[in-house]
């Protein structure tokens, strides 16, 4: 691929918790159109990454580029007005504001516009119609499944030019987890870039076109999505079958 | 003489104007730790400087506007700002800088800038008490019986009760107010939702400082006169208040202080005014015992 559709570019990217090295060297694209995946075991790093790219962890050394624009320092919420999304892990939503206030600040960089923002917590509504059955309740008492939907639907609000998702699948029902699948393909086909981050390798190379392995905050692995899958090592360390 | 229904109806005006004052106070207490965590014990002398503040304007005023209601509010609204950017400029400078430090750090910061507030004050004033001296009738309104509700005590009911609901409005309805909110539950997601975190800290002490201020000045058109330690004891008891209603809770911190208010009117005339403190932090420590989520708090619960 040519260097021109290049979205987001992470260069050697270090990343410490206090003395704790937790990031290192960590290099990798996502261009346009793609999904591109992390694919790790607990604690590799996977969710140090995004938080890193958001600038919710500080980067100390290396590059983060984003349509070009370098964001290594940039402020959070201004790396979020760029359409650089991040839907963080465990969904995270606010429990105590009602779904509907929980999309009305997913569109927090975009008020002011009150007619455009009813427009789009329509449109999520028609993508997630449980949502709109439950608009005045809590986030708090949404179901695991619902409360991922929120999170999708929150990030979009926001009107993403990439959107990283941190284990959208974690703790679903396997028939929930192909639900949400099938969004994440759903939202690509619409044309959004996505990178996601997942233990369920099973579910993120299905949905990947290119994937990259971190282990112990190391990039190991990397390569098309559909070589990964068969790739021995990916199998015998991510996919559990022999 | 009174009659019970007299003192009853007496004991009850009293305790509201004096649970506006609390409710004023305890709610920047109350928005300041939602959002940061923070119990802020410089916010009682944040209503001090708010007194001084008015009484200056006012005494720069009279010979303008003269000594009347204009007077009054005038220096209100100029108490509001000026200690709403004082509120700004301490959160910027003091407590932003630790705002990742351990807590106790924050809150020994807090008791420091309370005694910078206090000892600038003295200094300012000579220690001195200062005289208040408006031209409305403090004995004029409505008399029921034995009983006056006065034209000031309606006046400063009426302010407190336009504050409260707009600030009620605020938070709940504009997209400023929700992110404060939002804050208060998860700041780090804020962050990723674009919510510029710092700017809504600020907002909060502004507005949490300006209300306090709004205290102030009442309580020198209320109480006549003015001092360099009067916001000790007064931030101690809107902190009651607060936890009364359940520390970080809005509505709890407006329920608590004008509950607060009533419950020391009521213990004034049952054991006396000299126990009127007493009774006040009796009750703190029996909510801290038995209820310490306060009547509006709430206790944490997860769901994955």
């Amino acid at each position: 691929m040519s260097e021109s559709n290049v979205i987001l570019k992470v260069d050697a990217i270090e990343t410490y918790y206090g003395q704790i090295c937790a990031l290192r060297d960590v290099s990798f694209e996502v261009h346009d159109k793609q999904i591109v995946t992390l694919l790790g075991g607990n604690g590799a790093g996977k969710s140090t990454t995004l938080k890193t790219i958001s600038n919710i962890e500080p980067c100390r050394v290396g590059k983060i580029t984003f349509f070009g624009e370098d964001i290594t320092t940039m402020p959070p919420h201004k790396i979020v007005e760029l359409g650089l999304i991040h839907i963080p892990e465990g969904r995270r939503i606010f429990k105590d504001l009602t779904v509907r206030e929980n999309l009305e600040l997913g569109g927090f960089t975009r008020r002011g516009d009150d007619k455009k923002r009813d427009l789009m917590i329509d449109e999520v509504f028609c993508r997630f119609p449980r949502l709109r059955e439950r608009h005045a309740q809590l986030g708090g008492t949404l179901s695991g499944g619902e409360q991922q939907m929120l999170a999708v639907g929150r990030g979009l609000m926001a009107e993403p030019k990439l959107l990283m998702l941190d284990e959208p699948s974690m703790g679903l029902a396997p028939l929930l987890v192909a639900e949400i699948a099938s969004i994440i393909r759903d939202l690509n086909n619409e044309g959004i870039p996505i990178l996601l981050v997942e233990q369920n390798s099973k579910m993120a190379l299905g949905l990947a076109d290119y994937g990259y392995v971190l282990e112990t905050g190391e990039i190991t692995l990397e390569g098309p999505a559909s070589e990964l899958i068969k790739d021995p090592k990916v199998v015998k360390a991510y996919l559990g079958i022999e | 003489m009174f009659s019970p229904g007299e003192i009853i109806l007496q004991q009850t005006v009293n305790g509201l104007i004096l649970g506006c004052f609390y409710a004023l106070i305890s709610l920047g207490y109350t928005m300041v730790y939602g959002i940061v965590r923070l119990l802020n014990f410089a916010h009682g002398d944040i209503y001090m400087v708010g007194a001084f503040v008015g009484f200056f304007v006012f005494g720069a005023l009279a010979a303008i506007t003269g000594t009347g209601w204009l007077s009054i509010i005038l220096a209100m609204v100029a108490a509001m700002f000026l200690c709403g950017v004082l509120g700004f400029l301490i959160q910027r400078f003091a407590y932003r800088p630790l705002l990742d430090a351990p807590r106790l750090s924050l809150l020994i910061t807090a008791i420091g800038v309370s005694l910078i507030l206090q000892n600038a004050m003295m200094i300012l004033t000579n220690g001195e008490f200062k005289f208040f001296n408006h031209s409305v009738n403090p004995r004029a309104g409505i008399s029921l019986g034995n009983v006056t509700i006065t034209w000031i005590q309606m006046v400063l009911l009426g302010i407190t009760a336009v504050l409260l609901i707009s600030l009620t409005w605020f938070v709940s309805k504009t997209i400023w107010g929700k992110a404060m909110r939002a804050i208060s539950m998860d700041r780090p997601t804020c962050r990723l939702m674009g919510i510029n975190v710092n700017t809504i800290i600020g907002i909060t002490f502004f507005i949490g400082s300006a209300l306090a201020a709004v205290a102030g000045v009442m309580a020198c058109v209320y109480y006549g006169n003015v001092h360099y330690f009067m916001g000790y004891i007064m931030g101690m008891k809107a902190f009651t208040a607060a936890v009364i209603g359940g520390i970080g809770s809005i509505p709890g911190a407006m329920l608590g202080g004008l509950l607060l208010g009533l419950l020391e009117a009521g213990g004034t005339q049952v054991l006396g005014s000299s126990w009127k403190d007493v009774f006040a932090f009796g009750i703190l420590i029996i909510m801290l015992i038995f209820k310490p989520t306060g009547l509006l708090g709430k206790t944490e619960v997860e769901r994955m």
